[in-house]
Order: C-alpha cells, then structure tokens, then sequence
C-alpha cells in the first residue's frame, strides 16, 4: 500500500468484518516531537491473545483461514522502518486497538494520503458503524462525531446526493483548517 | 459556495429528500456494494468508491444505497463491484477502476443495462 489511508481503511475493515458498530480513527502529527501516531479503536469481537500474536505475523497464518491477511504485518513493517512502533490489543468481547507510531521527517514515511476521501468512503460505505474521526495536527484539532448527524437522517439515506454533499464539506473545510488538504 | 453547516441544513435536506421519497415510493433502490478487503484496497477500491459517490453526487441520483464490504473473494478480479437493481438478480462486476465505475454506472445503473464486458459471474 502507498499511503497510510490506505492502511487506514483497511485496519477499520478488519474492525467492521469483526461486527464493530463504534470505531473511532485519531491521527496525530506533532512536529515538535517528530511523530506521526494513528489509532483505531474498535468495539469488535475481539481476539484471544493467539490470535492477535497470528494477526501481526505473516508467516504464521495458514494460507486456508485467511480471516485477516497482509494488512497488518504490512503496517507493523512500515512503521518499525521508519523508527516507529506498532501495537496491537484486544480483549474477546470488548474490541480491538490497535496503535502505530511513524517517525514524521523518515525518508521512508508513506505520504498521509486522502484524508477526505478516506473518511468519506469508511462514513457512507458502512452507515450502520457510529464513525468518530479525530485529526490532530501539533495543537489544531478537527474531531467528527457522526451521531447528531446519523438522527438528523432518520429516514433517507445517507447516499443521497446533497447528504453526500454536506458530509463531504464536513471533511474538506474542516482538514483544509488543518491545512492537510 | 455555502461553508455553513448546521444541523439546520441538514434538517432542510432531509425533509426535501423525503418528499421526494413520497413521490416514489414504490420503485425501490439500487443497491451498489463495493469489496473493500485488503486485496481490494490494494488494488483501487477507494477510488473506485469515491468514482462511484461522485457520479451520484454529480448526477443527483436518488435512492442508490452504497455499501462497503470486506472480501467478496475473487482477489484476482479485485476491485470487485456488485449492483442489485430493483427487483434483479446480483451482478457481479472485476477489475472496476473509476473509469469502468462510470460506464457500470451509465450503463446498468442509469440505463439499466448489464455490462457483459466486465462482468465475472454466470
């Protein structure tokens, strides 16, 4: 993967395959630490801890379950390439976090990618998930908590045209503040 | 363009979406379900997502439900996009970058025909 949205997206797929219904997304860039810090936290299924230790090492997982694939040792790899770390916890029952922490200026860093788009697809694609959204950048924040939203709704679709209009607004104004568009 | 957005907005949208819902009730929605496993994002997903939102935007296309899932399971033909209209069987459509999204949309979801050129199921 190219842009670390695109891990992004495919961390809460695992949450929304793992029949979370809440999932909040927080990236965090502080220039002042050199850090770039992503979390998603989940209210999933969750994982026994032999499951989280399968999920996080390709080589383990047996080609035939495939319940989880590269995603995960692809993000691990990336970010302790870039003097970062990853950690993953679950608990059954409860859900799954899973945190990753990238050195800002690393040559290798990924780009960011499409914040907008991301948040965009992940909130209209699954409407049935309470998406919360936090974007952080040194002491700026942009935070989307879709609940108010989704009642507003109660009714139509949240693909119509001018709801994908109004939402898509939401993520632009509100990341171009952050200039991260 | 307007920068305020209050619930109020909202409010207004959805009110003027149900009437117009009121007017139709019995034509029923297209459902559009895009695969957005790990081998689907790999391979375009999200584009072909935002290509799909954008023609509906673009378009003002009403009662079109958009879905995400995870593997449909075909990762060779990935990104894989499905259209159910009304009252029709599932197809199944590989390979869909935004380009083919725009024609599947024209084409199956506007006009009603399947496009055989890049569906993968029987």
């Amino acid at each position: 993967m190219r842009e670390l949205t695109l891990h992004i997206l495919d961390i809460a797929n695992n949450s929304i395959s793992a029949g979370a219904d809440k999932i909040s997304i927080t990236i965090i860039e502080n220039r002042n630490d050199d850090t770039l810090t992503i979390e998603i936290l989940d209210n999933g299924r969750g994982m026994s801890p032999e499951m989280v230790a399968r999920v996080t090492d390709p080589f383990v997982t047996s080609r035939t379950e495939r319940k989880v694939g590269l995603g995960i040792p692809l993000l691990k790899f990336a970010a302790e390439s870039c003097n970062g770390w990853f950690e993953i916890t679950s608990e059954l029952g409860k859900g799954t976090q899973v945190r990753v922490q990238f050195q800002l200026s690393h040559i290798d860093r990924m780009p960011l990618g499409d914040l907008a788009d991301t948040f965009l697809t992940l909130e209209l694609g699954t409407p049935d998930v309470n998406w919360i959204f936090r974007v952080k950048r040194d002491d700026q924040e942009f935070y989307f908590d879709d609940v108010e939203l989704k009642n507003e709704l109660e009714g139509i679709e949240i693909t119509q045209p001018d709801v994908i209009r109004f939402i898509r607004s939401i993520f632009e104004d509100g990341l171009e503040e952050l200039q991260l568009i | 363009m307007p920068t305020i957005k209050s619930l109020d907005d909202l409010k207004r949208i959805r009110e003027e979406a149900l009437k117009k819902q009121e007017l139709k009730t019995t034509s029923g929605k297209t459902e559009i379900i895009v695969g957005m496993g790990t081998v689907g994002i790999a391979a375009g997903a999200r584009e072909t997502l935002k290509a799909i939102l954008d023609y509906v935007d673009h378009n003002n296309l009403e009662n079109i439900i958009i879905r995400q899932t995870g593997n449909i399971g075909i990762d060779s033909y990935e990104p894989v996009v499905q259209v159910i209209l009304p009252g029709a069987e599932k197809v199944t459509y590989g390979r869909v970058n935004p380009e083919i999204a725009r024609i599947i949309m024209d084409e199956h979801v506007v006009k009603g025909h399947i496009v055989s050129d890049y569906k993968i199921n029987g």
